[in-house]
């Protein structure tokens, strides 16, 4: 039957050989299309988004160069921006951050996949899943009236007490700054290194923790120094994770932070970062070389995050192909 | 035992219950938000809270009623732009693509995926602020439904392609065309998963503050219509707390309860049914 | 059936019935003893009553059909059986005349190694898989001479002594196993316990590795699991077979292969189930 050829075809792509107007009035291809342009569309808002920051950035780019990037005058009224402040506080910021959430996020997986019963892993595990679920503003919040007081009252000045020797503990303790966003900032990316780590560590083979213990290891050398060491690549593909979010964290750090485009070795100092920068001046830019600079800082930024996210990815890939290539004859 | 052994069992049973203190350390986070907001916000939750809007600069009392709508406006209008570019997009992916167009696909969601909010801000601000030349509830829609289309996209891929291909070959044999297998069946056996990926989606997106600086920006009364600036709950929150006045420090804390209570209880609703349905979610 | 009991029943208390090569396992003495073990993973029993011994210097073969508790047997003697929540041990097993379940596993498991089924080595270098039971135990000798003993205990030095350092994962399987074999020898243990150490290998490795446990013997005991009846009728000295959690026959190796006193030993040999 003639007519036979519109309904066979609906299962495979479509042949020349029909007319296009009957190919374009088939459900299916209408489908396609159509299902098609969506999809295109997340490619193009992408695509659109890069192109948009690269190009609403050019005059200071034109202007600075890479002097931008080591300068540390911000000054809207002489239009010299540079951008070293903030690049500083967010690596600092970060690095604190890191520096309490790795240890304690670690210590917790491994807790979450060597010792905890199943049920009590998975319970905790979902706390931890809420724990990331919390809003930036709510942290910062907290931080603001919760942290903040007992930094300025109990710990700054105790930190300063003890070793105000070190150019880290010097200065005068306001309570906000880099030692504050940085403890508010662990807690926010705390969530991501134990949710990776933990599974990377659940997926080790049974076997290698077996052998260590049948070697007379004790339980902690063959975690430590077996278990940790297999899963070593997904456990540093969740700290780039985590990294990435931190550096881009906003609303906590901006309300924790002190906004003050400084520069200092002391952790009780105030401080900027790009991303809080970038929220309190953005809209109140006058002049264009103004607001594109804060664009270029978006544009570092948004260069930085997807370089980390990118390693990180790239370690969850490396992380499973060895669990599949393992001890094959 | 010898006293090397005896110190290593030591050692051993010292960092072990180490790793115990980090893990309740780690979790007690998230009851102390919880407490904290509880203690501070929960005697300012009333009826006011809900129904009123905010007093000028100074007064005491008054309420978030405009935060909510506001919030729920650009929630709705988020879903409405996210959502649809989300799903048909992972349809797509998931139906009728080849794995070349995938993989960019897949890689430009990623990408956007990763992108902080507040450059997400800086486009929105860009694309959807400066030409118009005025703030606008539209814009926040656009910023946060941006942050929606990449989880929507993935979900959406992967609950599709956890439908059997059993399912798909029945109904093909039957007679029925792709598309209609598709909007018959495999989408309804996926349903459950998508939906829930969205609702997880809005959980997120609903307490995004820094795109929302940008776009909807605020607003201390009703916003009319979709072409205004906007209160919303987050950015109301951290308004109010950067603010001199206990009154509205009180509020913020109220505001904070309110926002977080709803952010978990879709978390747990939508992964209690996840977990029902017997898939894990990462 | 009058005189094949009979039979059984000599063949367990009088040696001189069997060949003179080699000895029945009772009067040899006995590194380890099980005694009556009963083993439950939860409610469910997988051991019924097990009583044997493990004879010094000598190989002792765990042969019987898949689930048959062989390995669950074998995982007691260097109690591995705790690393799994629910399961739980009645009975005693010694080690020299002392209960190893009142004993620290630390200690224990360091005189009586295990090698796995499927070659595991850390993702370590050559060198660091066989050293690190020694970094972590202590070692008499300096780290590098213990190293090359073990790797030529394992026959295996003579193929990696100029590659110690590359990844062990860069070995064939048969070398992964030689090296989890060294591994496991170079803290010097009594008793080696191989679990279906060459189920997953070729011929080839198989046939190194059974040549290499013959030659073991002199060091320290060992039993072995296996699944393969021609293997143990190879290697070992004595073997046990297993059926149902339960002890069939406990016999000398020629004897039990080839005039088996308990006709389901015999239906498993002659392959009448698998």
């Amino acid at each position: 039957m003639a007519s036979s050829t519109t309904t066979v075809s609906n299962a495979g792509p479509s042949t020349g050989s029909r007319s296009f107007l009957s190919r374009l009035w088939d459900g299916d291809e209408i489908a396609r299309i159509v299902t098609f342009l969506f999809a295109a569309t997340v490619v193009l808002i992408t695509v659109l988004l890069v192109l948009q920051l690269w190009h609403d950035s050019s005059l200071p780019r034109h202007k600075f160069g890479l002097s931008f990037f080591v300068t540390r005058v911000w000054d809207p009224i002489a239009e010299q921006f540079g951008a070293l402040p903030f690049i500083y506080g967010t690596l600092f910021t970060a690095a604190v951050a890191l520096l309490l959430a790795v240890p304690l996020g670690l210590g917790s997986a491994i807790f979450l996949a060597e010792l905890a019963p199943q049920k009590i892993s998975d319970t905790l595990q979902f706390f931890i899943d809420l724990l990331a679920a919390v809003p930036s503003v709510i942290y910062g919040l907290l931080g603001m009236f919760v942290v903040v007081p007992v930094m300025r009252v109990y710990i700054q000045p105790a930190l300063k007490h003890s070793l105000g020797f070190l150019p880290l503990f010097q200065g005068p303790a306001f309570g906000v700054g880099f030692l504050t966003a940085g403890i508010v900032l662990a807690i926010m990316v705390i969530p991501y290194i134990i949710s990776v780590s933990r599974e990377v560590l659940l997926s080790v083979p049974r076997d290698q923790r077996e052998a260590a213990l049948a070697l007379g290891a004790t339980r902690w050398e063959s975690t430590w120094k077996v278990v940790v060491p297999f899963a070593r690549t997904g456990i540093m593909g969740s700290i780039f994770l985590a990294l990435a979010r931190a550096l881009g964290e906003t609303m906590a750090v901006t309300m924790v932070i002190g906004n003050t485009p400084t520069i200092s070795a002391s952790l009780f100092s105030p401080g900027y970062s790009i991303a809080a920068v970038i929220a309190n001046e953005l809209t109140e830019a006058t002049g264009e070389v103004y607001f594109q600079a804060l664009v270029e800082l978006g544009l570092v930024l948004f260069l930085v995050t997807f370089i980390l996210n990118g390693l990180a990815r790239l370690m969850m890939v490396l992380t499973t192909q060895k669990g599949s290539g393992m001890g094959q004859v | 035992m010898s006293p090397r052994l005896r110190w290593r069992k030591f050692v051993s049973n010292f960092m072990l219950t180490l790793t115990g203190v980090c893990a309740a350390v780690s979790v007690s986070a998230l009851f102390f938000v919880l407490g904290y907001l509880v203690y501070n916000g929960g005697t300012s939750i009333n009826w006011d809270f809900f129904t009123k809007l905010p007093v000028p600069v100074g007064e005491v009392g008054g309420g978030m009623a405009n935060a909510i709508v506001g919030s729920a406006k650009l929630l709705l209008l988020a879903s409405l732009f996210g959502v649809p570019i989300g799903f048909l997009g992972g349809i797509y992916m998931a139906e009728f693509s080849n794995s070349t167009v995938a993989f960019v696909v897949r890689y430009a969601a990623d990408l956007l995926n990763g992108v902080p909010s507040i450059v997400i801000g800086i486009f929105a601000y860009a694309v959807a602020v400066l030409p118009f030349k005025h703030f606008s509830t539209l814009a926040g829609a656009f910023a946060l439904g941006l942050m929606m289309i990449p989880i929507t996209l993935r979900s959406t891929e992967e609950f599709l392609h956890g439908v059997p291909r059993a399912l798909r070959e029945a109904s093909m044999a039957l007679g029925a065309s792709k598309w209609k297998t598709i909007a018959a069946v495999v989408v309804p056996a996926a349903y459950r998963g998508i939906m829930t990926a969205i609702l997880l989606a809005l959980a997120r997106v609903a307490g995004e503050t820094a795109p929302l600086l940008f776009t909807a920006l605020g607003n201390q009364y009703w916003s009319p219509g979709l072409r205004q600036p906007t209160a919303s709950l987050p950015a109301m929150i951290y308004a109010y707390a950067l603010s001199p006045y206990d009154d509205w420090h009180r509020q913020a804390w109220a505001a904070g309860l309110v926002l977080l209570a709803l952010i978990l209880i879709v978390n747990i609703f939508a992964r209690a049914i996840l977990s029902r349905g017997g898939t894990v979610l990462r | 059936m009058h005189a094949s009991v009979r039979q059984a029943v000599s063949v367990n208390i009088n040696p001189t019935t069997v060949t003179p090569s080699r000895e029945a396992a009772t009067p040899a003495t006995m590194r380890m003893n099980i005694n009556k073990v009963n083993f439950f993973y939860g409610s469910k029993q997988t051991l019924f009553d097990v009583s044997m011994g493990i004879a010094t210097s000598k190989v002792t073969a765990l042969i019987g059909p898949s689930g048959c508790g062989k390995s669950t047997l074998l995982r007691t003697l260097n109690r591995m059986h705790e690393t799994v929540r629910g399961a739980r041990l009645d009975g005693e097993i010694l080690l020299d005349g002392k209960n190893i379940l009142a004993q620290d596993v630390t200690q224990l498991r360091r005189r009586v190694g295990m090698v796995f089924q499927r070659p595991n080595p850390f993702p370590k270098s050559i060198f660091d898989n066989v050293a690190y039971g020694l970094r972590i135990n202590g070692s008499k000798l300096p780290i590098a001479d213990a190293v090359e003993k073990s790797l030529r205990h394992a026959a295996l030095w003579d193929e990696v002594k100029d590659h110690l350092h590359k990844s062990a994962y860069e070995l064939s399987g048969g070398q992964q196993q030689r090296l989890c074999i060294a591994r496991a020898l170079a803290v010097e243990p009594e008793v080696l316990l191989l679990d279906e150490p060459c189920s997953a290998l070729d011929p080839i490795s198989t046939a190194k590795i059974e040549e290499l446990l013959v030659q073991l013997k002199d060091l320290c005991t060992i039993a072995i699991v296996t699944h393969n009846m021609q293997q143990a009728a190879r290697v070992s000295d004595s073997t046990a077979f297993l059926l149902m959690g339960q002890l069939v026959e406990f016999s000398p190796t020629p004897h039990m292969f080839t005039t088996p006193s308990d006709p389901r030993t015999e239906a498993y040999i002659t392959g009448r189930f698998g």
